[in-house]
């Protein structure tokens, strides 16, 4: 599996730790309840087609990524710097 | 028998080889295979599960019989096919699965016992009694049924593994993958051509037919001579391509040194990962067997075979052979054999209207249905309209037609479909992204026209990738149709092979069948074919073919199980070169590692890190003398210690404070320069992910310390953290952890030892507790940290690590001179057991901050990561386990980690637990083991008595439960 780092290029996925659903960046308050907070740490889709998940770039220049993949087909669609992704969502 | 002027071996130059102890003769260039062909040895393997006498069948990578294991000793290679391992001077091989000896093997009783042993006899036969199963029938069948051993040794030789690069990689070197990787070089693309075999060519080295208007094996010579001389072209002869993986990603394995007597440094095998923006497929196809009676004679082998040792090889497979099949092949073969001069006895063709030929009997029409032969072939039975016929021969060839490799195209879950007019499978277009095919393995069987393929598959590929290359000539090859009558299994009495390897018949299938295992992955599973090393390369379109037969489907319904990688055998060793022994996990040094070692300090893991457990000095005879001598000496004098293994993050900028602010419970922002703080930190779901202290060097600068285990996962947590949840901040964070060599100097004297050596005063008021800040070591720029993790005063100095070596020597003379010395993992962890402080022994991941008794620690001020789902119900309070203190009150004075604690007179049942110990240790300070638990509403039972109760040690201890600061409480030594 290759993946493609912004700042890197193109890279083995051995270079990179997996982490998860990029569920992981939408941090809910403080306040916004349980069932938010439930949602945010345990609760995790297991989608058959298009996912979105968050990749360590651990092995090159330490950039969080936002890869988002096909898992049928296991086609990786868009790879962006977490970072960016994050402040996109402000 | 060799013949005389044929072949592509080397005649100049004779090697000699070993087969079961024997010497054997043959050329630069044999197999293994063709060089006991040439010297008519014909019996070369016993089969799997009934040790029928097996000879040679194909001469390719997918041989099923003739496995043999190479070499001796501790390196022996089992299960090497005797058609791919190319012979050397001094190369020692053996038959296998066969005991005395090959042609006399005990096992072979197995083969009358047949009717026993058929498909499901496991299931059937060895149900009860149940405890038979595990001391008597698994062994038996072990030992009788199977191929190659290993040899149970740790394995000598060298692997490696390695990535390659390419805009376009071919798979295979026959004419299309020549033709594709001839078009796509002269366009000026970075081709990789790879081949299974020694040499390039494929098919054109086995026949006798011309390209261009030169010999097939010229023509291919001519263009990988064209292909060596350009610098685009990267050429992998040996070199397996095994799997088809996500993103173009391609594993092949090379053969690097299989065939060399002398390695010359090389390693055995290469596993390489090569990444192709374009691939073709050009992996030929493979010629399959027919079952019929008695089809696994020594001498009864593929038609393609024969015909590559007559034309490659120069070796005549039989004296008087008879070829049998159901396509032009057979025809080709007959030809081919008299040309070379050997007797063609019969050509048995099943077609009715096959040509017939004034050179050799020709029988149409007409089917083999059994042979005879003790070890090798005698003669063959076959049936015509006229009825049973029987001809005399010592070989025969067989072809039932052609299946296209279709393997790699379906690595990522494609499923080929079936060709009516070639009876087989082809693949479909796009099943591996980026990847096309081309030639045989495709279904197009002419030389014609896998040239002209290869060369406009190349285009296409290249046009994808912006390169634009010239239509090529194609040379003038052989074009004729390809016209195959099915020809399955011949009809009759008796077993007829399907699966050699794993030695399933006709009569297995069936019996899957009838058993109602008719789905073919059932029928796989049930009977075991294609399950063997081949993986049913010879076997599964004709196995499905049966099946489908016996469940009244047509073939295409069946369908086909499923191809999974490798392609061939890799062995383990080469998938994971570089990570045996040592390699795989790295050992990492502090710069003090070799004076521990010189000190004999026996050296203990920490993660990868190595550290030392205690320093033995003279007389000494058990570690506890050294551990109670190493506490005694940080309490009463000063004690020197490595702590460099701990992680180290340097975190800088504007924003760096409240950053720690979120990922601390604590607050960090308002930390003064020139002081430290102990910080707690959580993951998310509130449990207590680690600790450690971090000074404020700058208004803009702090120095983050983790526990060694917890470095690399920290750093990663404060990059997700900063990147992911508040890229705002402007703050960035590097580990600095091996830069820095760092060590702590502890006890009374602690501040006498250093105040010679640093040009700084260390008096109280300018270096209190919890003072950080440069300083100058014997003129060196380096750092230093008023914290203990003893309770005594102590400090840790940090120097760049090229300086740690020596300064490590300083600091122990100078301790030595004050009655001090090193101090190792052991008294470090009695030292801060005394003081009730924590590791990972206590945070392991599932306490909180409330468990530990640090819940104020979680500032109410600000939000923290963890904070939120810490406030669970459930996470704190009186039914959590908390910690707490034991030492031993009674007859027992042992503790040990790990026991579990019990109310006094309860029954130590699990349902009855009360908490568990986590540390322990002989304190000499206070005379008494003390240990650290965790204790069901612990904080509110000091004073009460519990029983430790270790079942796996044997040991029960009544403690009383205490507070977890066994020493000093008030904490006045720290401050000194």
């Amino acid at each position: 599996m290759r993946i493609t780092c912004p700042i890197c290029g193109e890279r083995d996925r051995r270079e990179f730790y997996y982490v998860g659903d990029a569920v992981a960046l939408s941090r809910p308050d403080p306040d916004d309840g349980d069932i938010a907070w439930d949602d945010y740490v345990h609760n995790r889709d297991n989608p058959a087609g298009v996912t979105r998940d968050l990749w360590y770039h651990e092995g090159g220049c330490g950039a969080w990524l936002v890869v988002t993949r096909n898992t049928v087909t296991h086609e990786v669609l868009q790879t962006e710097l977490a970072s960016d992704a994050k402040e996109a969502m402000a | 028998m060799r013949l005389s002027g044929k072949g592509l071996i080397d005649r100049t130059k004779p090697v000699s080889f070993r087969f079961d102890g024997n010497v054997f003769q043959g050329f630069e260039g044999d197999t293994v295979a063709s060089a006991l062909m040439a010297n008519e040895v014909k019996l070369v393997a016993r089969s799997f599960k009934y040790h029928r006498p097996r000879g040679v069948m194909g001469a390719g990578s997918e041989e099923a019989n003739a496995l043999l294991t190479v070499g001796r000793g501790a390196a022996q290679d089992p299960n090497v096919r005797a058609t791919m391992q190319e012979i050397f001077d001094g190369l020692e091989t053996r038959s296998q699965n066969r005991w005395p000896s090959l042609h006399w093997d005990m096992l072979s009783v197995n083969d009358l016992a047949a009717p026993f042993l058929g498909a499901g006899f496991y299931y059937k036969t060895f149900m009860w009694p149940k405890a038979f199963w595990e001391k008597i029938y698994e062994p038996i069948i072990r030992r009788s049924a199977g191929l190659g051993a290993l040899s149970g040794a740790h394995n000598p030789d060298r692997y490696e593994k390695a990535f390659a690069f390419c805009d376009l990689l071919v798979i295979g070197a026959g004419p299309a993958g020549l033709m594709a990787a001839l078009t796509a070089a002269r366009a000026g693309a970075d081709v990789i051509l790879a081949e299974e075999d020694r040499l390039m060519g494929g098919r054109l080295n086995g026949e006798t037919e011309e390209v261009g208007g030169m010999a097939g094996a010229d023509w291919a010579a001519g263009v990988v001579a064209e292909l060596e001389a350009m610098p685009n072209v990267r050429l992998m002869t040996r070199t397996t391509v095994t799997g088809a993986y996500d993103q173009g990603t391609y594993g092949a394995l090379e053969r690097v040194a299989h065939h060399l007597g002398d390695r010359g440094g090389r390693p055995l095998e290469c596993f390489w990962r090569i990444v192709a923006k374009r691939a073709i497929l050009c992996a030929g196809a493979i010629e399959r067997p027919v079952a019929f009676q008695n089809n696994d004679r020594p001498g009864i082998m593929t038609a393609s075979a024969v015909r590559t040792y007559l034309n490659r090889y120069g070796v005549a497979p039989g004296r008087r052979v008879t070829v049998f099949g159901n396509n032009d092949g057979v025809h080709q073969t007959a030809r081919d054999l008299i040309a070379a001069g050997v007797h063609v006895a019969a050509v048995i063709d099943n077609r009715r209207d096959a040509t017939d030929s004034n050179d050799y009997p020709v029988y149409r029409g007409a089917e083999v249905c059994n042979s005879s032969g003790r070890k090798g072939l005698e003669s063959v039975t076959f049936r015509s309209l006229s009825g049973e016929d029987k001809v005399e021969t010592d070989c025969l060839a067989v072809s039932g037609g052609w299946n296209p490799s279709v393997h790699l195209t379906c690595h990522m879950n494609g499923r080929p479909v079936w060709n009516e007019a070639i009876q087989s499978f082809v693949p479909v277009d796009g099943m591996i992204p980026g990847m096309t095919t081309a030639g045989a393995c495709q279904g197009t069987f002419s030389t014609h026209g896998a040239l002209s393929e290869g060369a406009a598959q190349a285009i296409v590929a290249l046009d994808t990738l912006g390169i634009s290359a010239k239509v090529t000539d194609i040379p003038k090859a052989e074009d004729a149709p390809y016209e195959v009558a099915p020809l399955w299994a011949v009809g009759g009495k008796g077993r007829a092979w399907l699966d050699f390897q794993n030695d399933v018949t006709v009569k297995d299938v069936k019996q899957a069948a009838s058993e109602n295992f008719a789905s073919v992955e059932h029928m796989k599973r049930y009977t075991t074919q294609g399950m063997s090393p081949d993986q049913g390369k010879n076997s599964n379109v004709a196995a499905l073919a049966v099946l489908a037969d016996a469940t009244g489907r047509g073939i295409p319904e069946t369908g086909t199980t499923t191809f999974r990688p490798p392609y061939v055998p890799v062995s383990i060793a080469s998938l994971g070169a570089g990570a045996q022994g040592a390699g795989f996990a790295p050992q990492r040094f502090t710069t003090s590692h070799n004076v521990s070692v010189d000190r004999g300090a026996p050296m203990i893991e920490a993660g990868l890190w190595y550290r030392p457990s205690f320093f033995p000095a003279r007389g000494e005879k058990t570690w506890r003398q050294s551990c109670d001598r190493e506490v005694n000496m940080v309490r009463n004098a000063v004690g020197v210690c490595d702590v460099s293994t701990l992680g180290k993050i340097d975190i800088q900028g504007p924003d760096a404070g409240a950053f720690l602010d979120f990922v601390y419970t604590n607050m960090f922002s308002t930390l003064k320069v020139g002081r430290t703080r102990y910080g707690l930190m959580l993951r998310e779901d509130g449990t207590v992910m680690d600790d450690g202290t971090t000074a404020r060097l700058g208004e803009q600068r702090y120095v983050m310390t983790t526990t060694t285990a917890a470095a690399g996962p920290v750093l990663r947590h404060l990059e997700f953290v900063h990147q992911c949840l508040c890229p705002q901040m402007d703050v960035q964070m590097i580990s600095v952890t091996e830069q820095w060599a760092q060590f702590a100097v502890a006890g009374p004297k602690a501040r006498d030892l250093l105040n010679d050596l640093v040009d700084d005063d260390l008096a109280d008021e300018n270096w209190p507790f919890m003072a950080c800040g440069p300083i100058k070591v014997l003129g060196v720029g380096g750092r230093l940290f008023r914290i203990s993790f003893s309770g005594e005063r102590a400090y840790e100095i940090a120097v760049p690590a090229r300086f740690g070596e020596s300064l490590f020597g300083e600091l122990n003379r100078r301790a030595e001179a004050l009655g001090g010395g090193l101090y190792g993992m052991e008294a470090l962890n009695v030292l801060r057991i005394e003081k009730g402080f924590i590791t990972h022994a206590e945070i392991h991941g599932r306490v909180t901050a409330f468990d530990i008794g640090m819940e104020r620690m979680v500032s109410a001020k600000k939000d923290c990561v963890g904070k939120t789902m810490s406030e669970r119900p459930g996470l704190s309070g009186a039914d959590r386990e908390q910690l707490v203190g034991l030492k031993p009150v009674g007859p027992v004075k042992q503790l040990t980690a790990g026991a579990h604690l019990f109310e006094v007179g309860a029954a130590a049942v699990r349902e009855n637990e009360q908490g568990y110990t986590t540390s322990v240790g002989y304190s000499p300070t206070m005379e008494s083991y003390l240990g650290l638990a965790f204790l069901r509403n612990g904080r509110g039972r000091h004073g009460e008595e519990v029983v430790m109760v270790d079942h796996l040690r044997d040991v029960t201890a009544r403690c009383v439960v205490c507070d977890p600061v066994f020493f000093d409480p008030e904490g006045g030594r720290v401050r000194g």
